[in-house]
């Protein structure tokens, strides 16, 4: 077994260098305002009040412009997601317009969602998108949380590891939407933008402020400002990048678990084994 | 020590004739609790392996359709795709209905109904087999109970649908009197949602 | 192989067989009764443990390949189709995909006990040689498999690595076009490169074989460096090493489900969640992690062939390696001063990893250069000429009297050295 601790220490030191950061994205500077989220560490789990709120923010504050094409309406009423009930997520998918067909006469025709329709988008291709957004392309919300990440930098990765730290999108999507402050002095912002201290891709964004205090309102007594709007949705974000989060985390410990103690007994068993054994 | 001493000579012991039935000692107990557990380990395992190949949620998502059936005028059929299946819809004739009733389950093939909107044991008459309230309405999955092909329909010794792959005829309501096939058209879960609509699954 | 077994057939069934095709000789004489060093540490698990990681990608891979969609237009939405609707698909997709991670940390500290204990030197050239090719076809699976789920990472990284090759003068931009198929990477890349991605793990498989024979025809090393004299000196494979290396494993594979089930993509890259955009390049391209070694080394050139050539040198250096390390002594447990050096070395590898992933700019560059002449002096300069400046410490009889005196190498060193100073 000494060989075994030798060879741990040797390989945690290596390990502490050799492992490079993931997330070495451009945007050394951004501001990061990390958040504490239920679904963070081996034992989270998605808050299903946060998640519904996070929904009502994206209903009526982003999905005019923000897509979510991977997600069905069915997965609103899967465990693990924010769980509405099967007919509130068919009221929601009522509400929005697909295009199916053709029809016997060979035409496509509009008709209300179902549950197995997918979120239509808000614009039939980026070019649309463009022209009604004075050129800039207000990105799809499905993958968003795993598909933004700022800069960890030394030695935070290495910790990373250890404090299984994997929130680096939903803490950027907060910080985004909170990091709307007034330009430095002599900072001139060019029309149609606006600063941001925390936006990855330059101090300029296209997409004006989004969230105002009491924009949505919230029928639980949750707090209804800026900050509480911004967390809502990141969380949602994160649930529809991740559906399966928390089966993972808990299949995940079961399988630790199992492992550990496999490995437990089979360490006695060579142990054993090797007992009349000089090596 | 000693303890361990006494139990290592026992060990020894049954090392020198582990070739008869003994009670387990903690060594075998050891191997045998090792096993188990990689053979648990590996049971576990396999199953996501498995399970990936049954349906998916999207796929189990599109368990129903609706179909509307106004345009279907008395002795015309239509053929919808359920579940990646043709789902046969017939409005028959008066005639076809009579004759269906005509013919003693006794002289059927296959007596049960197939009809998944009626318990397992329903027999074959034809008010079994059309749609409840509505017995010139015929609505059954359009594949071969004998191996998968889809029936011709209008056709066969018995004026309903005729297999041509292995030469299975169905009468008018779409029961097997004739040929390989083993059992009757299977009738989908089915309902009217309204009087010209029909949902599916 | 098949002469190390102590195999006897009993029932007829058995002789039938064994007088027709001796498999189950040949098994036994490789992975039951095949005498094994018995001083092994655990440093050598490893090779059974990319044996298993090898089983796993092709297991997870045959089926993901059940699910996913070949082509530019469906690719990555195939892939969240697998995440989000496919039973436990996500589990799969994970496990592939930080399995390609395993992989590479377990074949690097493969390589690098090799490197330690001279397992390349005579008489297990081949066997060597069998590795490095072995590590060149895994490079390019896990390049290939990175381009499939046609992210924003899968498309540029493609493009960077497929542009290598116009630095061959004359024939380098037909080369490009050859391996694209059209004037960009697009759908013919993708398809060529799954049929590639699936092809090649069995490639691997095979040279494994061949690498294992390599081996057991020589004798394994082990970590006193010196051959086996007596029966003393070697156990049979099975039941001693089948459990220690099974053990290993599993300890391995602790560590392996800490990644895949807790931080399934922190090995991965967030652009790689974009869809793959030919118009877009993302701000700052880095390759996996696995390759940042030999990255660095290739930006560290500001000359595009030179870059190229280093970089494919810095993996041709291995293949003459046998012949490039003069001394006497196998194994670096003896070798005082080639330990220092060894330990620099993987210091260097290390620091080129890390430079690899910062950007190409200032003292990251220098550095870059400082370190890439390092990699290559360690084999072309330090390790001939150590064979002669270095006095070796005095070697065991045989692998039983270092064991006897307390271990492989330094105990055994450590008694030794009173005499030798």
């Amino acid at each position: 077994m000494s060989t075994m601790i030798k060879m741990v220490r040797s390989l945690a030191a290596v390990a502490a260098l050799a492992i490079a950061t993931p997330a070495m994205a451009a945007g050394a500077n951004v501001e990061i305002d990390y958040q504490s989220w239920s679904f963070a560490g081996p034992f989270g789990f998605y808050d299903r009040a946060q998640l519904q709120r996070g929904f009502k923010v994206y209903r009526e504050n982003c999905s005019a412009c923000h897509g979510l094409r991977l997600v069905a309406f069915r997965n609103l009423a899967e465990d693990g997601g924010p769980s509405f009930t099967e007919d509130q997520a068919k009221a929601v998918a009522a509400e929005y317009t697909v295009v199916d067909g053709p029809d016997d006469f060979g035409d496509m025709y509009d008709r209300p969602a179902i549950l197995a329709d997918r979120f239509p988008s808000p614009f039939p291709n980026e070019q649309a998108a463009r022209a009604a957004n004075n050129g800039a392309y207000p990105p799809d919300f499905s993958l968003l949380a795993k598909a933004r990440a700022a800069q960890r930098g030394f030695p935070w990765f290495v910790f990373d590891i250890f404090t299984q730290y994997q929130e680096n999108g939903p803490d950027y999507i907060y910080s985004l939407l909170t990091g709307y402050v007034d330009a430095p002095e002599g900072v001139a912002v060019p029309d149609g933008q606006y600063y941001n201290h925390s936006f990855l891709a330059g101090e300029f964004i296209s997409m004006a402020p989004p969230l105002f205090e009491e924009a949505v309102e919230y029928t639980d007594g949750t707090p209804m400002t800026v900050d509480q709007y911004a967390k809502d949705v990141a969380a949602f974000m994160m649930w529809a990048a991740e559906p399966h989060l928390e089966d993972r985390k808990k299949i995940g410990f079961r399988v630790m678990i199992f492992l550990i103690v496999f490995a437990g007994l089979l360490y006695f068993t060579k142990k054993k084994l090797w007992r009349n054994v000089e090596h | 020590m000693g303890f361990r001493y006494r139990l290592n000579i026992k060990e020894d012991a049954t090392l020198a004739h582990n070739t008869d039935a003994e009670e387990p000692n903690r060594r075998d107990f050891l191997y045998i609790a090792t096993g188990a557990m990689g053979v648990v380990g590996a049971g576990a395992l396999v199953w996501p392996f498995i399970d990936q190949m049954n349906p998916d949620a999207s796929a189990l998502a599109l368990a129903s359709i609706e179909v509307d059936v106004s345009a279907v005028e008395e002795g015309q059929s239509i053929t919808v795709k359920w579940r990646g299946k043709p789902v046969f819809i017939r409005n028959r004739t008066e005639t076809e209905v009579d004759e269906a009733k005509s013919v003693p389950i006794a002289d059927l093939p296959d007596q049960l109904a197939r009809n998944a909107n009626l318990p397992a044991d329903a027999d074959a008459s034809d008010p079994n087999r059309g749609v409840e309230g509505k017995e010139n309405w015929l609505v059954q999955i359009g594949i071969c109970t004998h191996l998968g092909c889809v029936p011709i329909g209008d056709a066969g010794e018995f004026g309903g649908w005729f297999c041509p792959c292995h030469g299975s005829h169905y009468d008018t309501a779409g029961r097997i009197r004739k040929g390989p096939a083993p059992e009757n058209l299977l009738i989908p879960p089915l309902e009217f949602v309204s009087d010209s609509t029909i949902k599916i699954g | 192989m098949a002469g190390h077994s102590n195999y006897v057939p009993q029932s007829a069934a058995a002789k039938w067989l064994e007088s027709r095709l001796p498999v189950i000789s040949l098994m036994r004489g490789s992975f039951v009764d095949f005498p094994t060093p018995k001083n092994l540490n655990y440093w050598w698990t490893f090779g059974g443990i990319l044996f298993f990681v090898l089983i796993a990608q092709i297991l997870t891979g045959i089926v993901l390949v059940m699910h996913y969609t070949p082509s530019t237009g469906a690719a990555f939405d195939s892939v969240e189709h697998i995440m989000r609707d496919v039973n436990f698909g996500w589990m799969l997709r994970y496990l592939h995909s930080n399995g390609a991670s395993m992989f590479f940390i377990a074949v690097y500290i493969h390589i690098f006990r090799g490197l330690y204990y001279g397992s390349y030197k005579a008489p297990r050239e081949i066997s060597w040689i069998l590795g490095v090719i072995i590590f060149l076809i895994m490079m390019g699976t896990a390049f290939m498999g990175y381009v499939l789920p046609w992210g924003q990472m899968s498309f540029w990284g493609a493009t960077v690595i497929t542009n290598l090759f116009s630095a061959i003068p004359l024939v380098g931009e037909a080369i490009v076009t050859w391996l694209w198929g059209g004037f960009a990477v697009d759908n013919p890349t993708l398809n060529r490169f799954f049929s590639l991605h699936y092809l090649l793990p069995f490639m691997i498989f095979g040279v494994v074989i061949l690498h294992v024979w390599a081996f057991h025809t020589t004798g394994n090393n082990n970590p006193t460096g010196v051959q086996p004299k007596t029966k003393q000196d070697t156990l049979p494979f099975h039941p001693y090493y089948t459990m220690k290396d099974l053990f290993a494993i599993v300890v391995f594979m602790i560590f392996f489900s800490w990644f895949a089930f807790y931080l399934p993509n922190y090995l991965g890259h967030a652009d790689n969640y974009i869809e793959a955009n030919p118009l877009v390049t993302p701000a700052h391209i880095v390759p996996e992690w696995y390759f940042l070694p030999f990255y660095a080394i290739l930006r560290a050139v500001p000359d595009k062939l030179g870059g190229v050539v280093l970089m494919f040198g810095a993996i041709a250096v291995l293949f003459i390696l046998p012949w490039l390390d003069t001394s006497k002594v196998r194994s670096g447990a003896y070798r005082p001063l080639f330990k220092q050096f060894f330990w620099i070395f993987a210091a260097v590898c290390v620091a080129l990893g890390y430079l690899g992933a910062m950007p190409a700019e200032g003292i990251y560059v220098t550095l870059s250069r400082i370190f890439t002449a390092y990699y290559f002096a360690h084999f072309l300069v330090i390790l001939p000429m150590l064979g002669f400046l270095e006095k070796p410490k005095p070697l065991p009889a045989s692998i039983s009297e270092s064991v006897l005196k307390g271990g492989s190498g330094k105990p055994a060193a450590a008694a030794a050295a009173p005499e030798t100073k």
